[in-house]
């Protein structure tokens, strides 16, 4: 027998249901840690211990969530507007070298507080670039933005390694990475800003980028619902119908919500370039990008459940860390296990529970309308 | 009526038994409860007609008969044996085939691919192919439905796509036939041949249940008629012992005045006016033919014509959301043309306003709250925003006042608009396009899916606007609507206006004929000369 | 002549090693989109399988075991595809993309558990593999010119999965185009209500679609491990599975022009190998790297609709749903 659509209350809607799509995906992790032989619950201590149990660990928690951040807002931007970036990965791994060229051809010349602002605009400005060839070929080719952000990837990374092994390469180095960035450059590390402060916190990657990632999520919240461009992406989102009807340039849009996509991607590259690594490397995005979708989905796109979920992700990448130091028989890639079950149960089986909430709804609404029809059936 | 449908009834009536009998069918969708307790017993061998409004529930119950829903409870009877039908396949194993509003036709397959489908025969298509082909031929000679069954589906006319379905049917073997609106999409003189094709099957003891909306197919062609009304039965008749009046008056609920009370027109000077329009599509086709036309200020323009003959993209010519090959369009003192493009956005404020036809698709974003959607097409206006960001509280109390003024309910500005009952929605919509007194309003499909008490409200409205002196265009499939609003018609056939009758002298017949373009006089220089003078 | 051709026929043969995963995975996806279920995921799956395969050969020795277990595993990743899109009505692309990055995930943590060789699967001894099949009579003609190297290494000489991806293009072709099974695929690619109207389950019918693909994908990450390589490596399918829905769409999701699009990259690949390092005229040196992505580049040159016009079948990407 099919269900009837039941309409629930918000707090199942968007709160209970995706929380339950959440602990699916957990539950299902946890069975895998136990079948290479670990106890989840040991698994959950350690990770725990490993994300927030010492001074640096919170640092490293907090440095990895800035990565999610960035990709995941991009992921969930271009969702409002009706899109899937999945170039996400390819946006940042171009805007680092936005960031290198800007960095590379002018650390001689300015000082960091003029470097470090052309270098964040380079990073936003190559990945929006990246993502607008997609974009402008799905505005004016009608060619499916999927696809094409898939290849730009693959194209991106092909690219980085012949620049990198051919062109940007330090002389005199073997391994494919360009000189490092002078000292004004770099960003600031968050633990001597408090230091500096007069607060004390463990030594981490964590730099001010985390500032820039949070500032992005408010902008982009502001941008949605509370300007007229917001209201036109999202109206094209949607029903582009409504927006060419209400006089909304479809193909405008399009450019516009990728743009802004790919950017936000790129400055993902400010936080591990500048922030972290401060030279330009291979494979820096470690597959970033392709978690903002689940960081997105996970987050129902919106700023602040991405920032929620990039901090859970944050966590499981750092305590997944500490995961495979622990036990000999986890490795780092079971975070991309969770990863990708987090796609599976918030995104693709995203309406699998509902139906199981609308019969306890219903039951527990009215207990006795539902014994009633239950003895009318039997 | 034939006579050996008449002779079918009797026979039904007497010996067999009911070919379709349903009982107590209950549906609801949500909240909507589609189907309330309807009974209804079609005699074998019948034309039975079912009417009543859009929304009264007549779909979703053939959709039950055919399997596409689940009833919630009630039963089913074929010939007389209850079944149970949960899928098409149960549906056509009994013997039962539909022809859907909306064609269930693959465009990229042949005429004869589609026919096969689900009934192939075997798991090899050849000869299958062979068998069907000549089951074709021994159709098209018992009922004369002639198609050409190598033709790509896609590149067939309307009438000829429908004749597909019809064959679809048959070929699996069905006795009852179930024709959900045949009518939407062919001109008068296309139905008069379904009809008979109808009758060529009747006599021949094909059982055949026609849902439509329209009085004069029930009264054409159908032996008894059952009349529904919000979801239930209200009225069973014999066709030849009833009348229009009589089941229009059941279909509504009321005695309804098919003429409204109307001011004679005044027009003014011309607000719009447009001067050899073309259209193509993507794919080279015309679908706006050299039209011209010119619209005064006080007075309804009627568009009539069977769907898909170029309104739709008319309308968008107008309201600027598409771009004419060639021709221009004056409106406020400005030309519009393919040098000079406009758009949407840029025909608001030269003071056009647009209901368009699909709501759905168009006028609203069904996520949206009813507040944004109050502000569609007039988001950048300054009342709205403050420097770069939306003044949420302004688009608030704008929509609370429209639905005060306009009666929308339920009053609440910040419900998604999805959740409004589709006379709300539209009275919304409504709402939006005239608060700014326009100087043109296009209008198209006011009514379509609203139910009565709005239809009467939008209907003063328009004549509101007429008479405070706004140039409307109306385009509506509903000859009814049109003729009852409009103080000047314009009939649209393929793209081109092929008849123009003052609102005062326009008959159905004329109307219908001019539809067909089989007016012997019709051509689009009346128009043309009216638009130029 | 014969210096050219004996340069010509390893290239070839190389192509059509290359090509195999490329077919079998491209006629997956094909069956797959044209019953209106978009497959991105089919890199996953051929990853696990060939991890699969890989795991079960060294444990049992049996490449027939192995390659049924990659099967099995690939076809259970298409039905978890199916169960997401199909059953609960969810987003296709997504789907895809989370069986990719669980495919990545699960084969290097299930790798590390199980053998503890950085992710690597032991090494494969020849006969827990696909070997080369030796043609009869491929040594007497061996040095005869032109005719024994095609024969012998062109036409023979290959593994038996070489040949099944082969033969699998035809039959493709006819189910597709002659059976009645094909002519509903297609017909719920297109318009799935017409199919569910028609009496025929649409659910059912994109189940089977998306078992097939899940069957060809299988075979092909099998041929990963097992055939072409003696073991499985960490992200050992590389991007081939992408490879092979570009040059799915390259042929515009039929069987035939696909064929011939696996070919193409397939040589593309095969060339770039024995252009590294090579000078060409006055070009200089050809960058490897430019010649890997060109299936890439070509796609995307394709889609946007610069070279012919590629449209995916109508109702593709969108979930089937009856009732409102």
């Amino acid at each position: 027998m099919k269900a009837p659509r039941q309409p629930l209350p918000a707090w199942i809607d968007v709160g209970l249901i995706p929380l339950a799509n959440v602990m699916l995906a957990f539950l299902v992790a946890g069975l895998i840690v136990l079948a290479v032989g670990v106890n989840p619950l040991d698994a959950v201590h350690v990770m725990l211990i490993g994300a927030f149990g010492y001074p640096e660990a919170i640092g490293y928690t907090l440095y990895y969530a800035t990565n999610f951040i960035f990709t995941g807002l991009a992921v969930a931007l271009a969702f409002h507007a009706g899109l899937f970036n999945i170039g996400g990965e390819g946006q940042a791994y171009i805007g680092g070298l936005g960031v290198g060229l800007v960095v590379l051809a002018l650390d001689g010349l300015l000082p960091g507080i003029f470097l470090i602002p052309l270098a964040i605009l380079g990073a936003a400005g190559f990945g929006a670039v990246w993502a607008l060839i997609p974009a402008w070929l799905q505005a004016y080719r009608g060619s499916h933005i999927v696809i094409t952000t898939i290849m730009f990837n693959f194209i991106a990374a092909a690219l980085m390694v012949y620049l990198m092994v051919n062109v940007l390469i330090a002389p005199g180095v073997m391994s494919p990475e360009s000189r490092e960035f002078a000292a004004s450059a770099h960003l600031p590390l968050l633990h001597m800003v408090l230091r500096s402060a007069g607060f004390a916190m463990g030594e981490s990657p964590l730099n001010l980028s985390l500032l820039l990632a949070l500032a992005c999520c408010v902008l982009v919240w502001v941008f949605l619902w509370h300007t007229r461009w917001g209201y036109e992406l999202r109206a094209m989102g949607q029903n582009p119908g409504a927006a060419s009807y209400a006089g909304i340039n479809g193909r405008r849009m399009i450019l516009l919500a990728m743009g802004l996509s790919g950017a936000l991607a790129g400055m993902m590259a400010v936080n591990e370039l500048i922030g972290v690594q401060h030279r330009l490397i291979l494979n820096f995005t470690a597959g970033y990008g392709f978690t903002g979708i689940a960081v997105a989905l996970m987050g129902r796109s919106h700023p602040f459940g991405v920032v929620l979920a990039s901090l859970l992700f944050g966590v499981l990448q750092q305590g997944g860390a500490e995961l495979a130091f622990e036990f000999p028989t986890i490795t780092r890639e079971m975070v991309v296990v969770i990863q990708g079950l987090v796609i599976l149960f918030s995104g693709a089986l995203a309406y699998m529970t509902r139906p199981w909430f609308e019969s306890l709804f219903v039951l527990l609404r009215r207990p006795s309308a539902a014994a009633a029809a239950g003895t009318e059936r039997a | 009526m034939s006579g050996a449908a008449v002779q079918a009834t009797i026979q039904g009536e007497h010996q067999a038994p009911p070919a379709i009998e349903l009982r107590d069918i209950h549906k609801s969708f949500g909240l909507v409860h589609a189907n309330r307790g309807v009974s209804l017993s079609v005699p074998a061998g019948s034309i039975t007609g079912i009417i009543g409004e859009n929304g009264a529930g007549k779909s979703t119950l053939m959709s039950i008969l055919y399997g596409l829903y689940e009833a919630d409870s009630g039963e089913i009877r074929v010939d007389g044996k209850r079944v149970a039908i949960h899928a098409p396949r149960d549906a056509i194993a009994a013997g039962i085939g539909m022809v859907h509003q909306h064609f269930m036709l693959v465009d990229s397959f042949t005429v004869l691919e589609n026919i096969l489908l689900g009934s192939e025969g075997g798991p090899l298509l050849r000869r299958s192919m062979a068998g069907a082909r000549r089951e074709l031929e021994r159709l098209e000679r018992e009922y004369g439905l002639r198609v050409n069954p190598d033709a790509l589906v896609g590149d067939l006319p309307v009438g000829e796509q429908q004749r597909v379905e019809i064959l679809k049917v048959l070929y699996r073997g069905a006795r009852i036939l179930v024709l959900d609106e045949p009518t939407g999409v062919l001109t008068p003189q296309e139905t008069d041949q379904l009809f008979r094709i109808l009758s060529a099957l009747s006599e021949r003891g094909v059982t055949v249940i026609l849902i439509t909306h329209k009085l004069r197919e029930i009264m054409a062609i159908t032996d008894n008629v059952y009349v529904m009304r919000q979801g239930q039965i209200v009225a069973h008749r014999q066709t030849a012992a009833t009348g229009r009046e009589e089941l229009a008056e059941l279909m509504v609920g009321r005695k309804i005045r098919l003429g409204l009370d109307k001011s004679s027109c005044q027009p003014g000077d011309a607000v719009l006016q447009a001067e050899h329009l073309f259209f193509r599509d993507a794919r080279g086709v015309t679908l706006v033919d050299d039209v011209s036309l010119a619209i005064h200020a006080g007075e309804i323009v009627g568009i009539a014509g069977v769907s898909g003959n170029g309104q739709s993209e008319l309308l968008e010519l107008l309201a600027g959301m598409r771009l004419p090959a060639s021709g221009s369009i004056r409106l406020a003192g400005r030309q519009i043309d393919r040098d000079h493009p406009v758009d949407p956005a840029e025909m608001r404020r030269l003071g056009l306003a647009h209901v368009p036809e699909d709501r759905h698709r168009y006028g609203m974003v069904a996520q949206f709250e009813a507040n944004e959607t109050a502000i569609l097409g007039y988001h950048r206006e300054a009342r709205f925003n403050q420097g770069v960001l939306l003044n949420r509280k302004a688009m608030v109390s704008h929509c609370s006042e429209l639905m005060e003024q306009y009666d929308v309910r339920p009053r609440h500005a910040a419900l998604d608009s999805r959740n409004f009952s589709g006379g709300n929605q539209q009275k919304l919509i409504l709402a939006r396009e005239i608060e700014c007194s326009p100087k043109v309003l296009l209008v198209g499909q006011p009514t379509r899916g609203v139910d009565i008490g709005a239809i009467e409200f939008i209907h003063r409205e328009l004549l509101r606007m007429r008479d405070a002196g706004c140039g409307i265009l109306l385009v509506s499939v509903e000859l009814d609507e049109v003729m009852a609003l409009a103080d000047r018609i314009l009939v649209m056939f393929g793209g081109r206006i092929v008849g123009e009758v003052a609102g005062t002298e326009a008959d159905e017949r004329r109307l219908g004929l001019m539809m067909a373009n089989a007016w012997p006089t019709a051509n689009g220089d009346v128009a043309m000369n009216r638009a130029a003078s | 002549m014969d210096e050219f051709f004996a340069g010509l026929v390893p290239v070839l043969a190389a192509t059509l090693r290359v090509a195999t995963p490329l077919i079998l995975c491209a006629m997956g996806g094909l069956f797959s989109e044209r019953a209106g279920i978009f497959d991105i995921g089919l890199e996953g799956k051929m990853l696990s399988a060939a991890f699969v395969a890989a795991a079960m050969a060294a444990v049992t020795g049996s490449a027939w075991l192995a390659l049924a277990a990659a099967i099995g595993i690939s076809v259970l990743l298409g039905l978890l595809h199916g169960l997401a899109c199909i059953t609960y009505r969810g987003n296709q692309i997504v789907s895809g993309v989370a069986i990719n990055i669980l495919a990545s995930g699960l084969t290097i943590v299930f790798g590390m558990a199980w053998f503890r060789r950085g992710g690597q699967t032991p090494s494969l001894p020849p006969e827990a593999r696909f070997m080369p099949l030796q043609w009869p009579g491929a040594d007497m003609v061996r040095d005869l010119p032109v005719i024994g190297p095609v024969y012998a290494e062109l036409i023979g000489g290959h593994n038996l999965l070489v040949y099944v991806a082969l033969l699998l293009v035809p039959l493709a072709h006819w189910v597709l185009g002659s059976t009645r099974f094909g002519l509903r695929l297609r017909a719920v690619g297109e318009v799935p209500l017409a199919v569910d109207t028609a009496g025929i389950s649409v659910a059912w019918l994109r189940y089977r679609a998306v078992i097939i693909c899940g069957l060809l994908a299988g075979i092909a990450g099998a041929y990963l491990s097992i055939a072409q390589n003696a073991a499985f490596s960490r992200d050992m399918s590389a991007g081939q599975g992408f490879i092979a829905l570009a040059a799915m769409i390259f042929g515009k999701w039929r069987p035939l022009p696909a064929f011939g699009a696996c070919l193409m990259f397939g040589l593309l690949d095969a060339v770039a190998i024995r252009l590294q390092g090579v000078r060409l005229g006055s070009f200089g040196e050809v960058p490897v790297q430019a010649i890997q992505v060109l299936p890439y580049l070509l796609t995307v040159i394709l889609l946007a609709g610069f070279v012919g016009r590629a449209v995916a079948p109508k109702a593709g990407g969108i979930p089937y749903v009856k009732e409102h």
